[in-house]
């Protein structure tokens, strides 16, 4: 299913983050990349630099906008300025499909940067649902959520973690960013089985995959973006493209980031899943 | 446990500031065992309490914020030494969290912050903010706005061509006026090559820069400058003005047009009309160079405070 109205009915492939390291190589070698996945937040100004570099990326490249701050988990409605200039940059990119995460982070105005589990309850999703709701009526454009990695639990939780992604998805009616990686970190950290959960996501709903590295300690397992895809994390991928068919993919690196070529190579080793023979609804 | 409320008792205690290790408080703000207060709304495993859980978030917290603030000030941070600019930071991180989707607009309220906690701002200054300390602070906060701030459309040749005294002009929404006590610009543009010499000298070639700075702060000599924080081709540049420029510019931005605001720059200068009237042909040409004039009409009026 790589086309689905969740992703604007597009086919995009291997893309990788847009990251500021990397400009001089772009704008120089010009190399050929399916997409760019770009930090809205990053671009949701008024002037300057980044929306001229941008403008620029834009000449050459797709982009699609992943946002970290929309906070659809917040108790709070969404914050109306946000979406405002969201909305500005959402017609500057003609991002096909927008994403952000089923997080929460913010509350009485204090902001913690941060992406903050929420709790599993049919409060929150049914908050959550609504604001995605509204996000995407004003905003004119498909949204997908992602499942952020989470490092605690709540006692109030009435599900788990994927029957809240369903819940959320079919009240708001909207796409999934599966990121897999996330799936095992969590999975990790919280003793369930990563295949229960992707065998029961709504496959259909699925807009985009994102794959990434991440850091294991003793005690837990922490999602930084700052190492290769690890195998267990490729089988993972490799189950859910068999479930869901070829969908466009995404590699985060984000810390210690290496050269263009090397992060760029690490993504393209998705393609070896994704043309891979399907059988799709496994 | 509504949602709000639970959101509201996680932030809080993600929020409050670390320990002098870097470890979660051991009691909240009202006195309570923090041990207890987590465990009331996150789950423990089989590897981590609920605190330890949660410690995980607000030592994250910390960091980030820190850290941003520590991109942002590196002049104020040499001016300070790294364990006071420590300890601002985070008694001024806990006072004024983040209130924007951006951590670019984290530093916006630590002017204001320091005037009215003028201990964090060094030894010997406990009862009025040091002004290279507020120099520095301004200037960096200006070369923030500066970066990203909105561009007007540039007054090119063919709108000066009614140029007269009723004419009125704006000025670029990203240009910062500042008028100074202390040579600051200097001070942070050397802080920024030596930021940027970091990632390649060794650690004795560091150590040596570092005294280096130290000392140049310490000689830094009171010396009133005027600056106007600007951007060309997307970067941001500190250019030296005039007290009469700054004036003029000042009142350009308040919507003066351009005879009564030549007034207003020259108001209390001593400079003969034709020195005045060779100033006003430079300094028009560099401004037109570098497309600071705009229309007056789209332009955010703003008071700049001194």
């Amino acid at each position: 299913m790589p086309a689905n109205r969740f992703n604007g009915f597009t086919d995009y492939g291997i893309g990788i983050g847009l990251r500021i390291p990397h400009y001089a190589h772009i704008f120089e070698k010009k190399p050929v990349v399916d997409w760019f996945e770009i930090i809205s937040e990053n671009y949701m100004i008024d002037g300057g630099r980044p929306l001229a570099t941008l403008d620029l990326i834009l000449e050459r490249y797709r982009v699609v906008q992943h946002g970290v701050s929309m906070y659809f988990g917040s108790a709070e409605p969404l914050n109306r300025e946000h979406l405002r200039r969201l909305k500005a940059l959402v017609k500057r990119t003609k991002t096909p499909w927008l994403t952000d995460h089923l997080c929460w982070g913010s509350v009485d105005g204090a902001y913690s940067h941060d992406l903050l589990p929420v709790p599993y309850t049919f409060e929150a999703a049914k908050i959550t649902a609504s604001k995605v709701r509204e996000a995407r009526d004003y905003l004119e454009v498909p949204i997908a959520v992602e499942n952020v990695s989470s490092y605690a639990e709540f006692h109030c939780s009435e599900m788990a973690e994927w029957e809240f992604l369903n819940e959320v998805v079919e009240r708001a009616d909207c796409g999934i960013l599966l990121d897999v990686n996330n799936i095992y970190v969590s999975s990790k950290n919280h003793n369930f089985d990563p295949y229960e959960y992707l065998n029961s996501i709504p496959g259909e709903r699925v807009a985009q995959i994102h794959i990434a590295g991440h850091s294991t300690f003793t005690k837990f397992t922490l999602d930084t973006h700052d190492h290769p895809v690890i195998d267990p994390v490729w089988k993972l991928y490799d189950h859910a493209i068999r479930r869901i068919g070829p969908t466009a993919t995404l590699l985060e690196w984000d810390d210690r980031i290496p050269s263009f070529d090397e992060v760029h190579a690490e993504a393209r080793k998705a393609e070896q899943y994704i043309h891979a023979p399907v059988a799709v609804g496994l | 446990m509504m949602l709000l409320e639970l959101q509201r008792r996680m932030a809080k205690a993600v929020m409050q500031p670390l320990t002098g290790s870097d470890r979660i408080a051991l009691k909240t703000r009202d006195g309570r065992p923090m041990r207890i207060e987590i465990s009331e709304f996150i789950r423990p495993n089989d590897r981590l309490t609920s605190i330890e859980r949660l410690e995980i978030y607000s030592r994250s917290y910390w960091f980030r914020v820190l850290d941003s603030l520590c991109d942002d000030f590196p002049g104020l941070r040499a001016v300070l030494g790294k364990r006071a600019f420590h300890r601002l930071s985070r008694a001024y991180l806990s006072d004024c969290p983040s209130q924007s989707f951006t951590l670019g607009n984290l530093g916006s309220r630590l002017e204001r912050w320091l005037q009215r906690n003028p201990e964090y701002a060094g030894s010997g200054h406990a009862l009025a903010l040091d002004p290279l300390v507020r120099d520095m602070v301004r200037l960096e906060w200006a070369h923030i706005e500066a970066f990203d701030s909105v561009a007007e459309k540039v007054l090119g040749p063919e709108d000066l061509l009614e140029l007269g005294p009723s004419f009125r002009a704006g000025l670029q929404p990203y240009i910062r006026l500042l008028a100074l006590e202390y040579p600051v610009d200097e001070l942070r543009i050397h802080v920024n090559q030596a930021s940027e010499e970091h990632g390649t000298a060794s650690n004795a070639v560091l150590k040596q820069k570092h005294r280096n700075l130290t000392r140049r702060v310490r000689r830094l000599k009171r010396e009133r400058i005027y600056l106007a924080v600007h951007r060309f081709n997307s970067m941001v540049y500190y250019r030296r003005i005039a007290a009469e420029e700054y004036g003029l510019l000042n009142a350009l931005r308040e919507g003066q047009p351009i005879g009564m605001a030549i007034q207003t720059g020259f108001k209390n200068s001593s400079v003969t009309s034709d020195e005045q009237r060779s100033m006003l042909e430079k300094w028009f040409a560099a401004w037109a160079e570098l497309g600071w004039l705009c229309p007056p009409a789209r332009v955010k009026i703003e008071k700049v405070t001194e």
